[in-house]
Parts: structure tokens; C-alpha cells; sequence
């Protein structure tokens, strides 16, 4: 590679050596999504339309009957709703809760960064050994959550074992894991928002909460459009919260799609109604994906 | 100096509309804080103290704030009730692969996208990215069938691979590359540094707090992996940590937290050692990624 190329032909041959060493170092990784990320999309299609248990040795094609018996099963409605339920709340109350505690932290306060590292610490803990931590402290009888509910004057509900408290605890443990991570990107979403913009909107006589509308808010739409992404996506890996906590239960009430297709795959065996459930999660993906392009092209050409 | 600049530095850049602020704001400012510290704090606490209670003393109505006889009990009974060490032997076997793998795939998958011509690059770049779109809780069941097929269940290679390519660092990585003063990398090829030498003597050097960020992030996810090991583990001795702690659970439950929450603390020590040693690269890293991106 040391000599220079005199003539067209040697770096044609200099081009080609590049073009090779590319696809070498790329190789592995390129081979790895292959099998791993992209084969599992196509047989998890194949899948859908089959009848298998893991065990026979031959997979009947069943047409679309996978899909009739997932779509008719009324808990599998129940299960959308409570992932609805579960990712509207969670992310929305990450959300909401990160913004007001940024904006209040947003300030030269001392040992802020020491409270910003604390309050993030829950966000490299394993979800399992959260949920555990959790699982103790809702226990309704000897629990944390008991004692502080006793100071004033409330009985703890048996948390874990109600079907009517039992998301409520899943989306407590979910906003207590992940909120730090929201106050961290608001607070540099913050620190980005140009000083000028403070003093001209000061000039031109808006008060504080004018400011905060005018001014800070549609700042920090890019990162919050970012955390609700990024947040999406941690709801799909909070099955170990939910796997420890409340193992989809009781009676169903915290099984999301995620859940369902683990639990149908590997509890019931059925590959081909875990199937249907992949690909639906697959398009919901897919959608979010396709919004999420609409949203950055709008923000390129407006911004 | 730009904005990821200043979040690299870490210094604490406040905000301009808040220098100016009040006694009253900056007192709302201070409650905050301190109630979020303790809605983190209070149940690692909580763990904390169980940990080294009695039995009876964990179930006495009303509980105590302090263990009354600090006891090490708990932790020898932990250790005695599940393989630990064993855990721990495979939590770090299954994690320093994994990450090494990651890592090793990231650099040289982003050193061929930023320095290396190649015909419809951005269409291999657009196909690493896609990947991110996939989420791997829906690769499960088509993975455990071609893990199986490897004969790779429950052993390590079935736990690492599946997980061994990466987008996100790859991407991360990419754009950390891309900014390198191009002459520096100009005058190494010049001076007839071959790629190899070129990305281990030049590039690296000059990207190593983004290739830091990204081997943390990348430790934090290997370490702290669920579903997958589940997954594909079947026996007690090849268990990773997460997936012992919930066994631990399972078996020893509502009769013994005091056991429970110190095999917890097994698990939370370790990482909160290593988060508070390097949080900077972890924290900053990660709003500096959020930013920019």
C-alpha cells in the first residue's frame, strides 16, 4: 500500500484492494445480523403459518389459521390493552416526571451531579435484580411500601397479588428504573438551548412561564422526541421487571405482547401462534419506525 | 467549543435562563433533588438493611429502620443456597466476550464505513442500521431453533453470539471516526502505515472516550441480559447472575428476604462499584449520543 499508483490501472487495482478489505471487516458483523436479526424476521412469517410444537418433524402449512385463533382469543385483546397500558403510562409518566425534575435540577446547584449520578444508578442495574429488590418491597405485609403508606394511615394493598394493583407496581418499577436516564438527556437537551434566544424572549418582555412555553419547550422537543423513542424500546426489554415482579400475572393482568410471545413459545410450545405474535410486533415496529422517519425528515426541512 | 464538547468536559454548563434564578426556584430546586435521591435511595437502602437483619427481626410488625444485630448471616446462607460463585463465573465469561466481540465488531465495522471506498456504502451502512429497528425479544423463538440446530444450547457460545453483532456502537462509533481531523490519518497512510497500523496507532488513540462510552454501555447490557441466558440455559451451572438472582427468589421467596436481598446485593454491588468509578463516561456519554444524534 506504501507506493504511489503511477498509473489508471494500479489504482483501479488499489480501489479493488479497498473494496475487499471493506467487505472483510464488515463481514462479520453483516453475517451475524444475517442469521441472528434478519433470517428470524423471515421464519418467524414462515412460523405464522404453520402448526408446530418444537418436537414433530414435520410443520403442516394452516394457512392463516394461527392468525384467526390469536386474533379471536378475547385474552389476546386484554393483552394489547395492557401493553397499550403499560407503554402509554410508563413512558408518558418517564417523561413527564424527567422534564419537571430536569427543569427543576437545571441549576447551579451543589452536588447536582452527584444527585444526577444517583439517580441514574437504577439504569445499569439488572431489570431481574430490580425486580426482585421490588418484589420485597411490595410485600403487603413487611414491605417498604407498607411501613411509608402506615405514616399516614393507609393499609398497602397486596400489590402483586391484585389484578387491579398489579400494573400500577409493574409501571412504578419500570419509571423508578428509567427515570434517571430521561433526567440525564433533559438536562444536556437543556444546556444545548442557545442563550440568546433567553435574552431576546427577556426583551421582548416575556415573563418566566412565557419563556418556559416559548422558548424551552420547543428546545427540548429533539431529545424528547428521542427519550419517547428510546423509551419505546425499553418497554419491549422491561420483560425481566415483568418476568420477576408479577411473572404476566395475577390472572394475566401484566402479560404484554412481549410477554405472550415468550410465553407461547417457550411455556405453551406453540411456534405458530408465537409466530403471529412476532410478526404483529414486527409491524407495530415497523409503523413506529416509519413515523419516527416522517418526524426527522419534517424537523430537516423545517429546521 | 461545541455543545458535546462541553458535555464530554463535564463541566457543569448551567443553563443561561436559569443563572439569573431565584431564592425560591433554586429552593423548589433543592427539595427536588433531595426527594429524588430519596425515592432512589430508599429502597437500596431498605435492601441494604434486610440484608444484614435477622430473620425475626425482618418479620416483626412494624420493621426496623436499623438492623438491630447486624448479622452476615444472610450472605453466608446466600452463597450456600445458590451456586453464586458459579453465577459469577459465568456473568463474567459470558460479559467479557460478549463485549469483546461487540467491541472488536463495532471498530472494525465503523473503520471500513468511514475510511474505506467501497460501491453503494451507504446501502451496507443502511442495512446495519435497520438492524436496530429489530428488537431481539421477537428473535427468540427462530434463534433458539438455529442455537439448537448449532448444539449450542446451554453452553456459553449459545449465550454470546446471537447477541455479538452490533448497530448501535457501530453507528456510535462511525460518527466518532468521521470527525478525526482527516490529515492526521492523511499524513499516517503517507507515511506508509498500513489500515491495521493506521487504526491501531492513529484512530483509536484519538477516538478512545467514544469507544470507552461504547464498551460500557455494551458491559451494562451484556451484564444485566435476561430473556436470552433464560432462554437458552437449562441447567444451575450455566446460569448467569440475573437469571440466579430470580431463581434465589423463586426458591427462597416470602420465607427468607433477609437471604433474598443479600444475594441482591451480590448483584448491585459489583455494578454500583464499577458505575460510580467510570458514571462520567457512562452519563455524559450518553446525553453527548443523544444530542448529537
Amino acid at each position: 500500500m506504501a507506493s504511489i499508483p503511477q498509473r489508471a490501472g494500479s489504482v483501479t487495482q488499489r480501489e479493488r484492494r479497498e473494496w475487499l478489505l471493506f467487505a472483510l471487516l464488515l463481514a462479520p458483523n453483516l453475517l451475524l445480523f444475517g442469521v441472528f436479526t434478519y433470517w428470524p424476521l423471515l421464519y418467524n412469517a414462515y412460523l405464522s403459518v404453520v402448526r408446530w410444537d418444537f418436537l414433530r418433524p414435520t410443520k403442516p402449512f394452516v394457512g392463516l389459521a394461527n392468525y384467526a385463533s390469536v386474533f379471536t382469543d378475547r385474552q389476546f385483546w386484554a393483552i394489547v390493552l395492557n401493553t397499550a397500558t403499560f407503554t402509554v403510562c410508563s413512558v408518558g409518566l418517564t417523561l413527564l416526571l424527567g422534564l419537571a425534575l430536569a427543569l427543576l435540577i437545571n441549576q447551579p446547584l451543589r452536588y447536582r451531579n452527584a444527585a444526577r449520578a444517583v439517580l441514574f444508578s437504577p439504569v445499569v442495574m439488572s431489570g431481574a435484580v430490580v425486580a426482585v429488590v421490588w418484589s420485597y418491597i411490595f410485600d403487603p405485609r413487611y414491605g417498604l411500601l407498607d411501613q411509608l403508606l402506615g405514616f399516614v394511615g393507609l393499609n398497602s394493598p397486596d400489590w402483586l397479588n391484585d389484578p387491579r394493583w398489579a400494573m400500577l407496581a409493574v409501571i412504578i418499577v419500570y419509571v423508578w428504573k428509567n427515570l434517571g436516564y430521561a433526567v440525564v438527556i433533559y438536562l444536556a437537551g437543556l444546556q444545548g438551548i442557545p442563550r440568546e434566544l433567553y435574552d431576546a424572549a427577556r426583551v421582548d418582555g416575556a415573563g418566566p412561564w412565557a419563556r418556559l412555553r416559548h422558548v424551552t419547550l420547543p428546545g427540548l422537543s429533539p431529545v424528547a422526541f428521542f427519550l419517547s423513542v428510546t423509551s419505546l424500546l425499553a418497554t419491549f426489554q422491561s420483560f425481566d421487571i415483568i418476568k420477576v415482579l408479577t411473572d404476566g400475572g395475577p390472572a394475566g393482568a401484566t402479560t404484554t405482547l412481549i410477554f405472550h410471545l415468550y410465553e407461547l413459545g417457550f411455556v405453551a410450545y406453540n411456534a405458530g401462534e408465537a409466530g403471529v405474535v412476532a410478526v404483529v410486533l414486527f409491524g407495530i415496529m415497523l409503523v413506529l419506525t416509519l413515523i419516527q422517519l416522517r418526524y426527522l425528515e419534517r424537523r430537516v426541512s423545517y429546521g | 467549543m461545541t455543545l458535546s464538547d462541553d458535555i464530554l468536559l463535564s463541566r457543569p454548563v448551567e443553563s443561561a435562563e436559569l443563572r439569573r434564578a431565584t431564592p425560591r426556584w433554586r429552593l423548589a430546586g433543592y427539595a427536588a433533588m433531595i426527594l429524588a435521591v430519596l425515592v432512589v435511595g430508599l429502597p437500596v437502602y431498605w435492601t441494604l438493611i434486610a440484608a444484614f437483619k435477622e430473620s425475626r427481626e425482618i418479620y416483626s410488625i412494624p420493621p426496623s429502620w436499623l438492623p438491630l444485630r447486624p448479622t452476615f448471616a444472610n450472605f453466608a446462607a446466600a452463597w450456600e443456597a445458590a451456586p453464586f460463585g458459579r453465577y459469577y463465573l459465568n456473568s463474567f465469561i459470558t460479559t467479557f466476550f460478549g463485549v469483546a466481540a461487540e467491541v472488536t465488531l463495532a471498530v472494525l465495522s465503523a473503520y471500513a464505513l468511514a475510511f474505506l471506498r467501497f460501491p453503494r456504502k451507504d446501502l451496507v451502512f443502511l442495512l446495519l442500521l435497520a438492524a436496530l429497528m429489530v428488537p431481539v425479544e421477537i428473535t427468540i423463538v427462530p434463534n433458539y431453533l438455529t442455537i439448537a440446530r448449532l448444539g449450542w444450547i446451554n453452553s456459553y457460545a449459545g449465550i454470546i453470539v446471537p447477541g455479538a453483532a452490533i448497530a448501535y456502537g457501530t453507528f456510535l462509533l462511525r460518527q466518532a471516526f468521521l470527525v478525526l481531523p482527516y490529515e492526521v490519518i492523511e499524513a499516517a497512510r503517507v507515511d506508509g502505515a498500513g489500515h491495521m497500523r493506521t487504526l491501531l496507532s492513529v484512530v483509536i488513540p484519538i477516538a478512545q472516550p467514544a469507544l470507552v462510552t461504547m464498551g460500557l454501555l455494551s458491559l451494562v447490557a451484556k451484564w444485566n441480559d435476561f430473556l436470552w441466558p433464560l432462554i437458552v440455559t437449562n441447567t444451575s451451572d450455566m446460569r448467569t447472575l440475573p437469571i440466579g438472582i430470580y431463581w434465589l427468589r423463586n426458591s427462597e421467596g416470602v420465607i427468607n428476604w433477609g437471604v433474598v436481598m443479600a444475594g441482591s446485593l451480590f448483584l448491585i454491588i459489583p455494578v454500583m462499584i464499577v458505575f460510580l468509578w467510570v458514571q462520567r463516561y457512562i452519563v455524559d456519554g450518553i446525553a453527548a449520543g443523544a444530542v448529537k444524534g
